[in-house]
């Protein structure tokens, strides 16, 4: 059944062409989100969970089967979906706040309101002191949080996150793995996360997408139960871990959480 | 809270933070020469006439100055340069963003740039006199054709590199193309124009004096170095080295202070 803020994706394939042959990158995706939902897809290097993210953004128009959204099929990007990438892609001559304005240049809203929603962005990521900064001057995980703010700005209904956190060191990764829980819960957006890092999948997904290279495909959906990831050290947490990393399979190396303990 | 760093700005190549005995040392070989020079025409080891001594060539300054002659003749060059300048720049601009962020003029026109770029510049002279005539705006459109070529070339690179990361989130933004153009392209751009504005400030310099020299006589810098040679005036010829240099030094100052001042987000 389509609700009125579902994502949904069917049997959604994606084919590249690489030095004259064809490489099947996403075959059979049937995924369906929530509103209000937290996704988490896991999966090694190369099982096209990244590629998955692209289609869903619009950045890759040509797949075969369907990406509806509001029961609409998506082509080309639309602001009702935003995107957190690896690196946070700021543009370097534009301070803080205009970086974050970027996001509603194509608003209709008068230049206040605008201000204000800037203001209030950079607040919920906590850098409303750092508003005429140039990115130069943050650091990672301040420069990924100016991102974060950039992609929520507009009210996206959807947050796509590609391994937003991969670059940062584990304690400022823990540390934003909180706040954008807290942002995300606060604002009832829907987020897709990818990651290669299993704890961090558990710590911030409703459900676990656990998907298998070449080609790429999901192999099981599991869900986190939310006492599980409340607490990282409890036995359940780990054994939930475990559950992923085996469903991952072997042979199939991916980092087993690398927060430090 | 490891995330809340700031880096403070760090300016190492400023003249400011330099040691002030380090920022005397590029004057030592400049004043090693006037002391060369002084006492080669002092000491009578080489012909006055043909290297008058520093006093001589300073006060053949002031009296020209005096006439009113020398600000007249340093307007005339200083004003057709920058007329040149800012013409060959502007439309510099404009064909290197159009070729750098167009594939389809990259394509058809390059090429032919290309080509067109290997001819030196005196050698459009003769073409430019038959076209322009033989008065000011000759001179002034062989300025322009000077600037021009430095200032495309490296708008053209500094259009053609706008970095894929950050066109993707133009993209997933839905900017339009005019929003493209100002918050992405002209910006990342800017650092290669603001190369090309240097280089096509040096070159329309050049040129300035070039026309001057080989295109009809007239007020100006070089019209004062020729009419020099003719009346066998080295003092005046050697008067108009010396502000050829200052003036070109000068107006690059200006460029370079101009960049750092637009170009702040790159201090950091």
């Amino acid at each position: 059944m389509t609700d009125h803020g579902t994502l949904e994706i069917r049997s959604v394939g994606k084919r590249f062409d690489v030095a004259g042959q064809t490489v099947e990158a996403l075959s059979g995706i049937d995924l369906s989100v929530a509103p209000g939902e937290f996704v988490s897809i896991v999966g090694a290097s190369g099982c096209g969970k990244s590629t998955l993210l692209r289609l869903i953004v619009g950045l890759e128009r040509d797949y075969d089967g369907e990406i509806l959204l509001k029961g609409r099929r998506l082509a080309g990007p639309t602001l009702d979906r935003a995107i957190v990438f690896q690196e946070h892609r700021l543009f370097p001559w534009l301070r803080v706040e205009e970086n974050v304005a970027l996001g509603l240049l194509k608003s209709t809203l008068p230049a206040a309101e605008k201000r204000k929603l800037v203001r209030e962005h950079l607040e919920l990521v906590g850098l409303g002191a750092f508003a005429k900064a140039y990115p130069a001057q943050l650091s990672g995980g301040m420069s990924q949080r100016v991102a974060i703010a950039r992609a929520l700005v507009n009210r996206p209904d959807i947050l796509l996150l590609d391994e937003p956190f991969g670059a940062l060191d584990a304690l400022t990764r823990a540390y934003l793995q909180a706040e954008l829980r807290r942002i995300v819960r606060s604002e009832g957006i829907t987020a897709v996360l990818v990651t290669h890092d299993v704890e961090e999948a558990i710590f911030l997904g409703d459900r676990i997408v656990v998907m298998h290279p070449r080609p790429g495909r999901i192999a099981s959906i599991l869900p986190v139960d939310p006492a599980t990831r409340q607490d990282r050290t409890s036995a359940a947490f780990a054994h939930l871990r475990e559950t992923v990393l085996s469903g991952l399979g072997t042979g199939h190396p991916v980092s087993p959480g690398r927060l430090a303990a | 809270m490891s995330a809340v760093t700031v880096i403070p700005s760090v300016r190492g190549t400023d003249a400011a933070a330099m040691p002030l005995r380090r920022r005397w040392n590029g004057l030592i070989l400049p004043a090693a020469l006037i002391l060369l020079w002084e006492g080669a025409s002092q000491s009578g080891l080489v012909d006055a006439r043909l290297l008058p001594s520093l006093g001589a060539v300073a006060a053949r300054g002031w009296s020209e100055l005096a006439e009113g002659r020398l600000a007249l003749d340093i307007a005339s060059s200083l004003g057709r340069d920058l007329a040149g300048f800012a013409i060959g720049s502007v439309f510099g601009i404009l064909a290197g963003l159009a070729l750098g962020l167009s594939r389809t003029l990259d394509r058809y026109v390059g090429p032919t740039f290309n080509a067109v770029k290997q001819i030196a510049v005196f050698a459009w002279i003769p073409l430019i006199s038959v076209w322009f005539g033989v008065g000011e705006a000759a001179k002034v459109a062989f300025i322009a054709l000077a600037a021009f070529t430095p200032v495309v070339v490296n708008t053209w690179a500094g259009a053609r590199s706008v970095p894929r990361d950050l066109g993707e989130v133009a993209d997933v933004l839905t900017l339009s193309r005019w929003q493209r153009l100002i918050r992405l392209e002209i910006p990342s751009a800017l650092p290669s124009i603001f190369v090309g504005l240097q280089l096509g400030l040096i070159y329309s310099w050049l040129a300035t004096v070039g026309a001057e020299y080989f295109m009809t006589v007239g007020p100006g810098i070089g019209g004062l170095m020729t009419e020099g040679r003719e009346h066998f005036h080295m003092d005046v010829v050697i008067l108009g080295v010396l502000l050829l240099g200052g003036i070109g030094l000068g107006l690059n100052r200006l460029a370079g202070l101009l960049e750092t001042s637009v170009l702040r987000w790159k201090r950091f």
